[in-house]
Order: C-alpha cells, then structure tokens, then sequence
C-alpha cells in the first residue's frame, strides 16, 4: 500500500514544484479565495521584516499571524517553498494513517455486529467488504493531495496549509488513542487558529469510546476522563501561550490574533460570509452581529454532540465542515481540508440525493469567483453583490452538502439499522435558516 | 432543495423529465431564442434614463461659437500632414502652445506578431501629442479626454481642427473644475494603448515600447473619441462596445443622446436612426436589427472605435462619429462643436465617477436599452437545455447496467484534445516563418492558414484517441464523455455569458442543439452536421454573413470568405496587441469541448 501512496506524494509534489516555477505562482498568491488576512504570505514576510528590524510584529495592523509560525519561518524562510509542501504531504500522510487505523476499528465493529446478528437484512449492500475499505486512505490521501484546493493554497503558500497539518495530527493522535499527543495537537490547533476548540468534543467522545468508558453524567469514570482530558488540554494551551509570551515578551499577539479572528475588522471579501454583510451594516449593531455569527460555529457543537455521541468520526468531519463554513476568515485550504473525509463515506453515496447536482454548483461557483473578482475589481462594471452572491451559493452548496451527509449517515448508521426512521433535520436546520436569513438580509 | 430533497416528489419530477426530455429540451431552447427576440419589444425594454445626478439637473447653456475656426484648423492640419507624410509633430506642438495648452509628445514602437495585411503595417512606429487644459478650479487631480485619430490621408482632419477650435474655447472659461486633456494619436487603436499604458505606467501587453508620458492630469474620468471627416455633418453615429465586449457606463450614452436631442441633432447607434413609432412591425424588426448588430459587434470582442481601450483602465468612453449622408439637414461645425461643449461641461460637474447607471445593457436604440436582468433568462433558457440533458444523461448511466469505466479512459480524449487547443493557440504565431520557408504564401496569410489547418486536422482526431483507449468503447464511455463534456460547456458558457454576454450567448444559441442531440447511434451524418454547424469557427463565418446582411451591404460568398480570413488574422493581432480574450478563449476551451462532442460523436 505504501508504493501507490508515495506514487500520489510524488505526482503532488512535482504538480506544485512546477507550479512555484510558473507565472501562475504570483497570481494565484493574489486571490482573496486562497489567502486570507489571516494567512497571506505576503503578510507573513511583512511580520518578519519588523522583527528583523526590532519592531514587534504586531506593531502594525498587517500581522496577525501567532508567534510561533514567525519563528519558524524566521529560520526557514530560504525554505518557504519546501516548508509547505512537505506540511502537505505531512497532513496527507497523517490523513492516510489515521483513516487506515479508523477502518480497522470500524471493520472489528461491524463483524462483530454481524456475528451478533445486529444487522437488519436489507442493510447487506451498506456493510463494507475489505477490499472497498482498502483503497479509502489511499483515496483520502490523494482527495487531499491533489484538490485544486489544496494545490492553489500550498502554491499561494498560505499558512491554512499548517492549520491543516497539525489537525490532521490531532485526528491521527485522537484515532492512534492517544490522549496527550491528541490533547498536545487540539491546544496547538487552537492556538493556530482558535475555532479547532470545538474539535474538543469529538475527541473526547472518540477517546471515550476508545476506552469503553460509558457516556453517561453519572458515572464516575466518564468525569474522571474528561477532567483528566481538558486538563491536559488546558496545560498544553497555557504551556504554548506562554512560551509565545516568552519569545516576544509580549503579549500584542493576542488582540491582534484571537481579537483580530472574533471581532472582525477586516473586511477584505473571501469565501466566507462576514465581509459583505459588515460592509453593510451600521457600525453600532456589528457588535451584536459579529456575537451571532460567531456563535454559528460553537452553537451546533452542543446538539451534534447529543446527536452523533456514538460516531465521533463522523462528528469531527462535520464540525471541520461548519468551521470552514462559518470561520471568519475561511479560505479553500479550509474547504480543502473536510473534502479530504468524503472518501471515508463513500458507502453512503448511493443515497446522498443531488450530490451530482451540489458538485456542480461548487464547480461552478469556484470557476465563477474569478470571473466575477475581474468583473468586480478591474473591469468596474459588476459591483460586490455579484461576488457575494457567488459566496453565498458557494456556501449554501457547501451547507447542503455537509447536511445531506449527515441526514444519510444518520439514517444508514443511526442505530446500526437501517430503517430507523430518524427525523433527523433537527440540528442543521438551523443552518440553512441562518445562511437564509443572512440571504434575505443581504437582498434587502 | 426541498422539491429535490423529497424522494416521491424527486421521483416523479425525474420521470417526467426524463419521459419529457426531447419535448422540455427543444421547449426550452425555443423559450431561450424567444425571450432574445422578444427583447426588442418596449415592454422588456424601457426608456433610458439619467441617473447620474450631477449630470442630470444641472442645466448648461453651450456658447462654443468657433465654427469656423474649426474648418481652418482643420484644413491647415491637413496640409501640414500632407507635407510631413505622417503626424505633424512641430505644427500641433506650436499650435496648441500658441493656444496655452502644456504639451507633451510621446513616440512609441511595436512589432507586430505579424504583418497586419489589412492595415499594411508591420513595424509601427509613431507619435502622440497631447496638451493638456489645466483647470483654474481643481488641482489636477482628475482629467476628462478629448481624442481624435490622426489617421491615413486627409480622414479626420476635421476632427482635429474642432478639437483645437474646442481647446481655444475652453481655454478661456473660468468654470473647469477637471483637467481636459486633448489627445492626437497616431495608428488608431496601438497609438491608444500606448498612451494609456504610459500614462498609467503600466505595461499591459507586454511588447509596447515608448518614452513614458511626461504630463499627467490626475485620474480620467471620462473619455470621448471624436472621429469627423467632414466640414458639415448630418448625423452622429456613437460605438459603444469596447474591448472584450466591456460597454461604458449607460449615463455616458444617455448624456450623448441627450445633447444630440437638444441640438436637433440626429444620432445613431450601429448607423441604425430610431424610428419614432414603437408599436408597429416593421418597427420592431427595425430595433431587432440594432439589437443583433450590436450583439454581433460586441460577441466579436473588438474595440468598435478608439474608446475601447479605455474601458479596461476603469475609464467610461464613448466614440462618436460624424456622418455625412444624404440627408436634408446639415449641421455645421459650431452645433458640433455646442454638442461636445455641452457633453464636458456636464462632465466637468461629476462629482464621482460614473457608477449610478447600467454597465451591463444592450441597446436596441439609443432611447431603450435591455438590462442585464431581462437579457439573462435569454442565457438561462439555453443552459437549461444543458442541464436537462445533462440529468437525461445521468439517469441513463446510472440505469446502465454495464460496469462503470474507469475515469482513467476519459483522460485520452481530454488531453488529446486540449493538446489540439494548445497547439490552435500557439503554432500559427510561433510556426510562421517555418511556413513562409516551406510553402509560397506571406507571413498573415500562413498564420490565417495554420490556424485553418489545425482547426480541422482537430477533427481527424477521434480516430487516433480511440486507439489508446482499451476497453472504454463501451455506451457508458460515450455518455460519461458526454456528461463530462456537456458539464465543461456549461461552465465555460456561463463565465463567458458575464464576462461577455454576447458571445456566450450567440455559442450557446449555435453550439447547445448540437450538443444536446449529439450520440454515436443514430442518424449520424445528420448529427454529423449539425455538430460542423455548430463548430465556432462556422459560427464566425455565419456571424459575418449576417453582419453584412444586417448593415443592408449583403456579402458573397467569395468576399464572406475573405472577410472571414480577415477576422482570424484580426482576432489573433488583437489577442496579441491588446490581450482581447475571444481568440484564447475559443481556442483553449471552445474548441477542445466541441472536440470532445466530435468525440462523442465518432465512438466505437
């Protein structure tokens, strides 16, 4: 299995380097939908300028990068190149393990089910053979090296290529059942970028699982854990913190990174669905808006959590889903990231309606940004609506997407049988209503 | 989603689809083409109007009382050039010095890819002269434009004289709040592009070399190209389209025809004068006419006048040419001359650029124009044919029973087939003189030939694509091809539809029937034919045709087929000069999807 996966490394590899070498490279660095204020290289190579001139990087209103991917660039910035191409092969490679470890689990349990006779009879085109199984971290791997997506945001060299790489060490540590390393990546993770906090509780249900610790308020075992857990979590949060603190014996970095991801304030266009609608508004209500809006990527961890406690997996693709969704600063690196997990649920295409269909309006939509950008901004005759509207349905595929996913997981693998009619729109509802508000509310 | 989403009523609604599929298809099409032609009639086309406040209630009293001064300047520039052989350089600099302008030259050079047969020119080289009006009000920090061509021979020469006649004018009032540049440019279109990329300090196309510009005058907001070549006019002709199909803001129309009208002047649009009943037939087929000719004219993607280039650098420009026809009226210098007075002292009073009005029109007469709301379901008719036979064609590869192709089959005819593109795209320029040495023909007519040649040696391709294909001749091949190409065609119609309305629609119009019927069973010479219908370069050819039929000069077939020669040479020069995008976009995307329908078409 290895010769293929290094076969995908090297294809990847060989796309990129051509790419950096081509004129592509500066353009592609350009777009809004790949590099964000948060993670353009542009403001990276600006933030080491000052601190090679002894000014605090946060000086400016330009970097809001953490401390510590300064310093890594600060000694391998003849290497930028390299760097990022060996973060995505890394998080490719991390993907491919934790998946194959993920399937061995998932294959015990449902011979083990099958042996207990669990399965309804008409579920038996749902189980999956091994031979299936085989391919899928082979496929994720490849899903993750190859997507435009990922392509563009490692050519662009946008920092999301790092985010991307230690989630997906967390994922491997969380699967492999190991709780400090997993702790150890969720906390760097958070420091990254701050919305992985919400991967807090998928992981925790899936160590749980993993120990066979029952999910119940009133065991004593279930409190023990998840103190011992959000302990060592904690720890390694104030443990990077304050080494950050140390490196620059300051503390600028924190408004000007968690402060600069929560409230907002720049409002360069993106994929998301922020900059248009505080462009909009008046200045005195964007406190309340930004409140509403960020709570979109918290909120829907508490009912997903109930509701998927018995496939945390499952639940750490949707939570990854709704952050690049609903982030402040989303960028395709972040989309690229939980398309890298459709493999894994392939089982579940046949019943996924309109995936045909959602495919192609994301195709669609990622072919129009461009186009509209240009009309936009340099031709002068379309004006932010036609881009926003092109975010929106961008968004709304993704949303559907992510929902149908779900709805069908739920109801393949909801209580193991299939035809447990679950009403299962319940929690991502809110979703779409949310995403059909903000469309009223820009139309008016 | 909800109607999708809901398995009894999704079932149903794909039944009925799929039963209905040649019915909604051809339904849908029809819906697409009749909404197009619908769009000349007043309902769907309304009034235009001014939006722009500053220019709308502000009234102007125009005095410009130097007619005659006009003809002199005009007549005394002609025999200047005649002298010179080319710009008179020295004359123009002393005389609009003598008129207090700041002057400024600027000579440039450009080799062309190769030698432009139409125009006979090669190795341009040239000048440009430009004076600039400093505003007593403002300080230089935005800029209206005057230009007029220097062109061959003694066209125009009346244009330039009514332009220093204009700057004499101006220079004397007290109320210019904007900089008035007044510019000459030599070699029309490349003397433009020159200037603008000097005057931005930029380097857009690459090749162009030229002495910076010295003067500037801040931001230009608005430009207008005045082309007369007679001492008195009877109409005013307006070219609108620029550029890639990129049109000016609709308030600079509106502010044209607006002054027209208090002149008593009468204006055109594509040399169609509006009639004044609205309602009756032969009306009606009188503002289709306009409304296809300027789709023609702007799905071609050519600058219809010197304006064009300034649309790209966020600059609204018009061009308005003097017309001397058989007519009653005729108007003297100085009521042209009031025209244009009245046009820039509205201009002067802008407060913003031109945003408030339309960009995205079609005009099927100066009085009415089509928004891009009313012309987009036009589009979205034709696409829908697309889409229903796209869903046709997925139910169909999902009811097959045969097993699935691997992807790795389509990817023959993918890559043969953007190859083929590639090589359309770049062979006819880089292989010339490889040409000129093997076979007796000049450098234009080789490139003109190469690119004929590889357009239809692209055909021939199937047969060698076949070849490499190992067990992918199955039906579920051709139709995941078909999906494949059937989903490519859409996507790139509908970003060529934004960018340019006109050409993506005037493709969908002519490529989506084929598209749609396309099969390996059947009747295939039938398909066969109308898939060669359908090919853009017959689309150029048929275009030509109907341009000419449409401009009441109908074309033969032998000189439909010289014109059509001449667009390509054209279309490549202007990809090449001033980066228009029709030529690559065919070439690199058009093309290799008809050859994948070609494909589809010839499957074993």
């Amino acid at each position: 299995m290895a010769a293929p996966l290094v076969l995908v490394v090297l294809v990847a590899v060989t796309v990129r380097a051509a790419l950096y070498r081509s004129s592509l490279a500066a353009f592609i660095a350009e777009r809004v939908e790949v590099a964000s204020p948060l993670n353009a290289w542009k403001r990276v190579v600006e933030g080491l300028a000052l601190l090679d001139l002894g000014v605090s990087p946060y000086s400016g209103a330009i970097f809001h990068e953490t401390p510590l991917i300064i310093y890594l660039f600060h000694f391998l910035i003849e290497y930028a190149e390299l760097v990022f191409m060996i973060t995505d092969v890394l998080t490719a490679v991390a993907l491919y393990l934790a998946i194959q470890d993920y399937n061995k689990v998932v294959f015990k349990k449902q011979k083990l089910l099958i042996e207990l006779d669990k399965y309804a009879p008409d579920v038996a085109e749902l189980i999956r053979t091994p031979m299936e199984m085989h391919y899928i971290p082979l496929k994720v791997a490849l899903f993750y090296l190859l997507n435009p997506y990922t392509v563009m945001s490692c050519v662009a060299k946008s920092t999301c290529a790092i985010n991307n790489t230690v989630i997906a060490f967390f994922i491997l540590a969380t699967i492999k059942g190991s709780a400090f390393l997993s702790a150890v990546f969720l906390a760097l993770a958070t420091y990254q970028s701050l919305y992985p906090i919400t991967l807090f509780a998928p992981a925790l249900l899936y160590l749980l699982q993993r120990q066979f610790i029952p999910i119940k308020p009133k065991s004593k075992s279930f409190w023990l854990y998840t103190m011992q857990y959000a302990a060592l979590y904690l720890c390694s949060l104030v443990v990077i913190i304050c080494l950050s603190f140390f490196l620059l014996n300051s503390w600028d970095f924190i408004p000007s990174v968690y402060g600069f991801i929560l409230s907002v304030p720049d409002l360069t266009p993106n994929i998301g669905l922020f900059w248009y609608f505080f462009a909009e508004m008046f200045e005195h209500f964007s406190l309340f808006f930004v409140c509403v809006f960020q709570i979109n990527v918290f909120f829907y961890t508490i009912p997903l959590a109930v509701k998927l406690k018995e496939h945390p997996v499952f639940f750490m693709f949707v939570q990854l889903a709704i952050i690049s969704i609903f982030k402040s600063y989303p960028t395709v690196g972040d989309v690229a990231l939980y398309m890298a997990f459709l493999p894994v649920w392939s089982h579940l295409y046949r019943f996924l309606r309109n995936i045909f269909i959602l495919s192609c309006v994301l195709i669609v939509c990622s072919l129009l940004f461009p186009v509209l950008w240009h009309l936009w901004i340099y031709a002068g005759s379309a004006n932010s609506n036609f881009y926003y509207a092109i975010t929106l349905t961008f968004n709304i595929g993704q949303v559907s997407r992510a929902r149908q996913t779900r709805l069908h997981f739920e109801d393949c693998t909801g209580s193991g049988v299939l035809p447990a009619t679950v009403n299962s729109a319940g929690c991502v509802w809110p979703i779409q209503s949310s995403i059909a508000a903000s469309c009223l509310s820009c139309s008016s | 989603m909800g109607l999708l989403s809901d398995p009894h009523c999704r079932r149903a609604l794909s039944r009925l689809v799929v039963r209905l599929n040649t019915p909604l298809c051809v339904l849908s099409y029809v819906a697409g083409l009749g909404w197009f032609l619908a769009m000349a009639l007043p309902p769907l086309a309304p009034r235009t109007y001014m939006s722009e406040n500053a220019m709308g209630s502000t009234m102007v009293e125009e005095q410009f009382p130097h007619g005659e001064r006009a003809l002199a300047y005009g007549r005394d520039f002609a025999a200047q050039k005649k002298k010179a052989g080319g710009i008179p350089v020295a004359w123009l600099e002393k005389t609009m010095w003598g008129l207090g302008l700041e002057v400024y030259k600027q000579p440039f050079a450009r080799t062309l890819p190769f030698p432009d047969e139409s125009r006979e020119r090669y190795m341009v080289k040239g000048t440009n002269i430009y004076g600039i009006l400093r505003a007593p009000r403002a300080a230089s920090t935005e800029s209206l434009v005057l230009s007029v061509p220097c062109s061959e021979g003694t066209q125009n020469s009346q244009a330039v004289g009514l332009m220093l006649a204009l700057a004499a004018y101006f220079r004397g009032q007290i109320y210019w709040a904007k900089d008035i540049i007044f510019l000459v440019n030599e070699h029309d279109l490349l003397g433009m592009e020159a200037w603008l990329e000097a005057y931005h300090d930029v380097n857009v196309t690459g090749k162009m070399q030229s002495s910076g510009a010295l003067g500037r005058a801040g931001a230009i907001q608005a430009a207008v190209a005045l082309e007369l070549s007679s001492d008195v006019v009877t109409s005013f002709d307006v070219a609108v389209e620029g550029l890639n199909g990129q049109l000016p803001n609709l308030d600079l129309v509106n502010l044209f025809h607006a002054f027209c009208q208090k002149n008593g002047l009468l204006c055109t649009i594509q040399g169609k004068l509006q009639r004044s009943d609205w309602d009756t037939l032969p009306a009606y087929a009188h503002s289709l006419q306009t409304l296809l000719l300027m789709v023609l004219k702007q799905g071609s993607g050519r600058p219809q006048g010197d304006h064009g280039l300034f649309l790209r650098y966020h600059i609204e420009a018009i061009t308005v040419r003097g017309i001397n026809s058989f007519r009653q009226y005729k108007y003297d210098m100085t009521t042209v001359g009031k025209t244009l007075e009245g046009m820039f002292r509205k201009l002067n009073n802008l407060l913003e650029r031109l945003h408030q009005s339309y960009f995205f029109y079609l005009l099927p007469s100066l009085s009415r124009f089509v928004s891009i709301g009313v012309y987009m379901p036009a589009f979205g008719f034709l696409i829908l044919v697309l889409a229903l036979d796209l869903w046709m064609q997925l139910n169909k590869c999902e009811a097959a029973s045969e097993p699935r192709p691997g992807l790795l089959a389509l990817v023959p005819p993918l890559v043969v087939c953007h190859a083929a593109g590639l090589a359309l795209y770049l062979l006819p320029v880089l292989g010339q003189r490889v040409a000129t040495q093997h076979f007796p023909v000049s450098e234009a007519e080789a490139v003109v030939l190469t690119v004929i040649a590889i357009y239809v040696a692209g055909m021939a391709l199937p047969h060698s694509a076949h070849r490499a294909l190992p067990g992918g001749g199955s039906d579920r091949g051709w139709m995941t091809l078909k999906l494949l190409a059937l989903l490519y065609l859409a996507a790139q119609l509908s970003c060529a539809a934004l960018l340019n309305f006109s050409l993506g629609f005037l493709l969908a119009a002519t490529m989506v029937p084929a598209a749609a019927a396309v099969r390996p069973t059947g009747p295939r010479p039938v398909l066969a034919a109308l898939l060669v219908l359908s090919t853009p370069a017959v689309t150029l050819l048929l275009g030509i045709f109907l341009h000419r039929e449409l401009e009441e000069r109908p074309a033969g077939l032998a000189e439909g087929w010289q014109l059509f020669l001449q667009a390509l040479a054209e279309g490549l020069l202007q990809h090449h000069l001033y980066g228009a995008l029709p030529f690559p976009f065919l070439a690199l995307l058009t093309y290799p999807c008809w050859l994948l329908l070609w494909n589809v078409l010839c499957w074993k």
